[in-house]
Parts: C-alpha cells; sequence; structure tokens
C-alpha cells in the first residue's frame, strides 16, 4: 500500500472505527497534563504536543497482576491449607494512535531484555504482541528533545506500524508493517497526491531544526572509566532530589519490583514499575545498600542508559531522546549534559 | 515485534512450582531450614540443578527471596533451603512448618565450576548462613570423592549456638576424607574446637595455594579479611570463588536491580571468581 491521505475532519470517524475492535488509546489533556487514554467520542485529541506521559503503560502497565494466588482448606483434611496459583495474563487487542517516534522506538528498549535468551517474559510478551502504533512525525522538535544524539530522528519509523506525518489539512499515513496496514484500510483515506511532496518536506524540516547530534560513540567508556570518581558523580547529582519522575516518564525505563497483596483468603502478586533513584530499590534486608547515596543512584540510571545495556545489546543506548526527563524535571537535571560532561571530563583526565 | 519468542518452550517465569515443606529444622535462633518436595511428582522427578543454583521461595501474600538451594544434585529426595530470619518474607517463611505449601522458583543463576575443579584440591571457608551456598558443593563432591584432591572446611561461627547443619558436623568432623575445622569468635563453656576469627584461623590453618582453589561464602567483612588472608597464602585471583547476595526480584536478569555495571547477579552470577569480580565496577 502506498502512502494515503487522511484530512483531520476524518481523523475522528477512523478512530471510531478502530475502538470498535481495539482499545484505542489517543491523546487527552487531564488537567496540565496529556496524557494516553481510551478514545472517548467529542473528546478533544491534543496531537500538537507531545505527551506529558509516554504510551509505556499500554504495554507495561504502571501496575499489573502477574498471579493470582488463593488459599482453600483441603476438604479431606480441613486442618491443611493449600494454595493454587494461576498466571494472568492481558491480551487485549489495543492501538496507540498519535504517539511520537520516540515513544514507539521506547519499547524497542524493552524487547531486547524481555524477550532475551535467558527469558521470555509473556506478560509483557502478550501485551506487546496485542498492540500496534500510529506514530506521529514530529514536525517541530522541542529543545529538550534529542532522538537525534541516539540513533533516531522525528520521523523515524521503528517500531510503529504506522507514521503519519501532519501536513496542512490532515496527515499523510504510510503503512510501515501489515498490521498497520490493515488498519489503514478501514480510514476514510484519499490518494496522497502532491500531500506526499509536503510530508516529506516536513520530515527534512523537522530533522533540521534538530540540529547536529554529538558524537556519544565515547559514552559507553568513558562513563565507565569514571565509575569511582565520585566527585564527577556528587557534582552532577548535586541538584536531584531524588523524586524518581525522570524514571517513570521515561519510554524506556524498563525496571520493576514486585509485590504481594492479599485480601482474605485471595491475593495478587503485583508488578509496578520501581525508580531507581529511591534509596529502597536496592536496599538489602541485612541493611546493606550497595547504591547508599543520589549520585550512586544517578551514576547507574546513566551509565546502565548509555554503558552497560549498550555494551549488552549490540551498542543500542538505552535512551529514546524524548527529553521527558529533562522538560519533567524539578530540578533541571539534564542527563544530555552529564552524558557530555562524561566524555569531557574522561577526556581531560587521560 | 517477532511472533515467536526467543525460548520457544517459553514458560512463564514468574510462575512458581508449588512445593510442600515435608522438613523443617531450626538450625540456630535465626536460621531455620525447609525441605521441600515439589507437588507435581513429574516435576519433581524432572527437576536438575548444578551445585549452586539459586531459587526463589514464596510466601503468597508476603512475597518472595532468592535462598540457595544448599542439598546436593546427588541427592534429590528433596530441595533444601536455610533461611536466616531478616525481613518480612524471611519472617513468614520462618512462621510455616512441615506440611505448608510454598512456591518455588528454581533453579535460577550460574553454579560453582565443579567440572573445572577437578583433580583439584579444595579449601571451603565459611561464615554463618555463608555455609549455606558452600554445603551444596561440599556434599556433591564428597558424593564425587575420587574426583577431588584434598577436601578443607573451615567453618566458623560467631557462638556454638549460630553454627548450622549441627547434625552433620559429627560426620563431616570423623570422614578421613574431609579435613573439618570449626570455630566460634570467642571462647565458649563446652567447645572443643577452635577459636578466633575464621581469617586468622585460616592463617593459622595455611593451606597450599598450589593446584588448590578456594571457595569462601560469609559476611561482607568476613570476606575482605579472608581474602588478604588467602592472598598472603599465595592465592591467586583466580583461585578464589565466591558467591554474591543481591537484592533481587524478578530472578531471570529483566528487574534491574542486581547489577554490577554490565553484570546481572541473577543470571550471570551469583557465582564469581574474584578475578571476575575485579573485572566489576566497584559497587557490591
Amino acid at each position: 500500500m502506498a502512502a494515503k491521505y487522511l484530512k483531520k475532519e476524518n481523523l475522528v470517524s477512523w478512530l471510531q472505527t478502530l475502538a470498535k475492535e481495539r482499545l484505542t488509546l489517543v491523546p487527552r489533556r487531564e488537567g496540565d497534563a496529556v496524557v494516553f487514554r481510551p478514545f472517548a467520542p467529542g473528546q478533544d485529541i491534543p496531537l500538537d504536543q507531545q505527551a506529558t506521559t509516554p504510551p509505556k503503560a499500554a504495554v507495561f502497565p504502571q501496575c499489573e497482576p502477574l498471579l493470582a494466588f488463593k488459599y482453600a482448606k483441603d476438604p479431606e483434611n480441613p486442618g491443611k491449607v493449600g494454595v493454587q496459583v494461576k498466571e494472568k495474563l492481558g491480551d487485549t487487542p489495543s492501538v496507540v494512535v498519535g504517539c511520537r517516534p520516540c515513544d514507539a522506538r521506547g519499547f524497542l528498549t524493552f524487547d531486547r531484555v524481555y524477550d532475551s535468551d535467558r527469558a521470555s517474559d509473556l506478560n509483557y510478551l502478550t501485551r506487546r504482541r496485542n498492540t500496534l502504533f500510529a506514530t506521529l512525525a514530529c514536525d517541530e522538535p522541542a529543545s529538550t528533545c534529542f532522538c537525534n544524539w541516539v540513533g533516531s530522528g522525528p520521523a523515524d519509523a521503528e517500531g510503529s506500524d504506522i507514521l503519519m506525518v501532519p501536513v496542512e489539512g490532515g496527515f499523510v499515513l504510510e503503512p510501515v508493517t501489515e498490521a498497520g496496514e490493515k488498519l489503514m484500510e478501514q480510514a476514510p483515506l484519499e490518494d496522497a497526491g502532491d500531500k506526499a511532496a509536503l510530508a516529506e518536506a516536513v520530515k527534512e524540516n523537522a530533522a533540521k531544526a534538530l540540529g547536529e547530534a554529538p558524537d556519544l560513540s565515547q559514552a559507553r567508556e568513558k562513563l565507565l572509566s569514571l565509575f569511582d570518581n565520585m566527585d564527577f558523580w556528587e557534582g552532577v547529582s548535586a541538584k536531584c532530589i531524588s523524586c524518581g519522575a525522570c524514571t517513570y516518564l521515561c519510554p524506556t525505563c524498563y525496571c520493576f519490583n514486585i509485590t504481594d497483596e492479599q485480601s482474605g483468603a485471595e491475593g495478587v502478586r503485583l508488578r509496578t514499575w520501581d525508580n531507581c533513584m529511591s534509596y529502597l530499590f536496592t536496599m538489602e534486608a541485612s541493611g546493606h545498600n550497595p547504591r547508599p547515596t543520589k549520585a550512586h543512584r544517578l551514576k547507574n540510571r546513566v551509565g546502565h542508559k548509555f554503558s552497560y545495556y549498550p555494551d549488552i545489546h549490540d551498542g543500542h543506548i538505552a535512551c529514546c531522546g524524548c527529553g521527558r526527563c529533562i522538560k519533567s524535571c524539578p530540578s533541571s537535571v539534564d542527563i544530555r549534559q552529564i552524558v557530555l560532561q562524561a566524555i569531557a571530563a574522561s577526556a581531560a583526565s587521560e | 515485534m517477532p511472533k515467536k519468542s526467543k525460548n520457544q518452550e517459553a514458560r512463564n517465569p514468574y510462575l512458581p512450582a508449588i512445593g510442600t515443606i515435608i522438613e523443617t529444622i531450626q538450625e540456630t535462633p535465626t536460621i531455620k531450614t525447609f525441605r521441600v518436595v515439589l507437588d507435581d511428582k513429574d516435576e519433581m522427578e524432572r527437576f536438575t540443578f548444578q551445585p549452586g543454583q539459586v531459587g526463589q521461595l514464596s510466601a503468597f501474600g508476603v512475597g518472595e527471596a532468592t535462598f540457595v538451594i544448599n542439598s546436593s544434585p546427588t541427592r534429590m529426595d528433596y530441595l533444601q533451603f536455610s533461611v536466616m530470619r531478616a525481613g518480612e518474607v524471611t519472617a513468614k517463611l520462618h512462621a510455616l512448618s512441615t506440611g505448608d505449601q510454598v512456591g518455588v522458583r528454581a533453579p535460577l543463576g550460574n553454579w560453582f565450576p565443579y567440572e573445572e575443579l577437578k583433580g583439584k584440591d579444595i579449601v571451603f571457608i565459611g561464615g554463618g548462613i555463608g555455609m549455606a551456598p558452600l554445603r551444596t558443593l561440599l556434599l556433591y563432591m564428597l558424593d564425587n570423592r575420587k574426583d577431588y584432591g584434598k577436601i578443607t572446611l573451615l567453618y566458623g561461627a560467631r557462638t556454638p549456638q549460630d553454627m548450622a547443619f549441627q547434625y552433620e558436623l559429627p560426620e563431616w568432623l570423623e570422614r578421613e576424607d574431609l579435613d573439618a575445622t570449626l570455630t566460634i569468635d570467642v571462647e565458649a563453656e563446652g567447645w572443643e574446637h577452635s577459636v578466633g576469627l575464621i581469617p586468622n584461623v585460616l592463617l593459622e590453618m595455611a593451606p597450599s595455594a598450589e593446584n588448590c582453589a578456594a571457595i569462601t561464602c560469609g559476611p561482607p567483612i568476613m570476606i575482605k579479611f579472608t581474602l588478604q588472608a588467602l592472598q598472603k597464602l599465595g592465592f591467586q585471583d583466580d583461585q578464589i570463588i565466591t558467591t554474591l547476595e543481591k537484592r533481587m526480584k524478578c530472578g531471570v536478569g529483566i528487574c534491574g536491580r542486581c547489577n554490577i555495571g554490565t553484570k546481572y547477579v541473577c543470571v550471570d552470577g551469583p557465582v564469581f571468581t574474584y578475578a571476575q569480580l575485579k573485572t566489576l565496577p566497584n559497587e557490591l
């Protein structure tokens, strides 16, 4: 299928069609924030800005049951209580419409970890395979955007099923996967015609607006060489208040906690997003904590994204450059500056 | 996203098998041992593990924690876990008794290089609950005795009451093919064995480093000084093997908290040589 044109006024009717078959998540304004919520007819769909939170929860809910368990008395021997355990997998077919290329690419960071030679996380994979992405290319990158630093760009279609390029009056839709093509077949589309050339111009201008990307190829080794330089890490983390907003807003932060909840004889084992900026993240029962200060913890967060993860996963950086951690940090910590300072600092010390 | 997962026969890594406690042993005031048999007979028969691998025990409603399987794969009547009471999950486990069920996710992690150690002399140095992971390898080697050279054991605890596995210590002391020494930190009435901190007793024992591997586990302060003692005795970094502990949740290298730089203790460990540890960032 070639690229097609979707008039802005036809977007809602497409979403209505999609919503009949799939959970259809679109941006929605809630207070000051733009978040992804199930499409509701009549709602405003703010597509002119990056959403405040990424659509991470569509595939990786903030809290999800992994197991359900139930204690029951043995009918043969009422003195004995047994436990039954069942896995819980979420497989609702879903589509996210209007996320950005960085948002869709975030899941590529998950994929390498959640389906490896070592283990396949069925809870994640079941949702992942049931979720499609109709991604909106960026025409106007923000000052916090740096997707081009980490191997992507404002019209990157990797990880998406459809790329929607905003043009005057509507969107040029480019199918990326077969599943995306099927979704496009349900849309009231027109031939792209001269809109296709407009879409190319939008892509080019956005790429230009991001400017030149610095070379981060040194970051892997440089960050590691700074591991024991706590002066450096105390300096760059001085402003950090360990709130963890950066981790919760990050499309690539995939760490989680597992906890049990029980009410009466039944309960669930829950998986929840966790936050490596928290003191408790690595706290051991003995009282020992391998990352006792915010400097240790920020070091691990930056090191993981720009050094350890790339080392394990063919050089892929565990950051999609969305800039939310910069935009939403209450104390203006800027991960770009930390990485650049690390490259410069260790160059100076050699 | 590829439709097929990399692990074709993927089973849910978070779904524990259910096992029943067939016996408990109150080892010390804070350590309780659980002997567990998986309820599914076929699963129990099929179950294999390597000495040094760990498992996650579940007390459903409270949570999971990681413990080494301290029985030997050569003795598969049950899986043995020794649990030191330290937090919520271990407190709940301590409240369980024979006939109660637990969840078991095992085996996880790597293991002691028992194949490469064949033909070598072995020195085990265990402190406190750190004896548990050594026990599995010690029993394995005793059950394959001809494959190994001289086997020496130094097991220390703070007081006689803190010494676990008391039901098998007499046998270990008597065996002619095992040179076992027990030590406690300070003199105690009725104690007939060594007295002194593990590193000091080790220096007095002075095992030869030639064609020998030292396998040690214990509290961090003991490990620190034991490493120094071993180095004094001429042990090279790759002759020293230890097993680490970290806070863990998933146990399969995903949840992201037990890493030391690029290495995840739950899958790349818990067993490391001192030479390997030296290549990792300093974040134990």
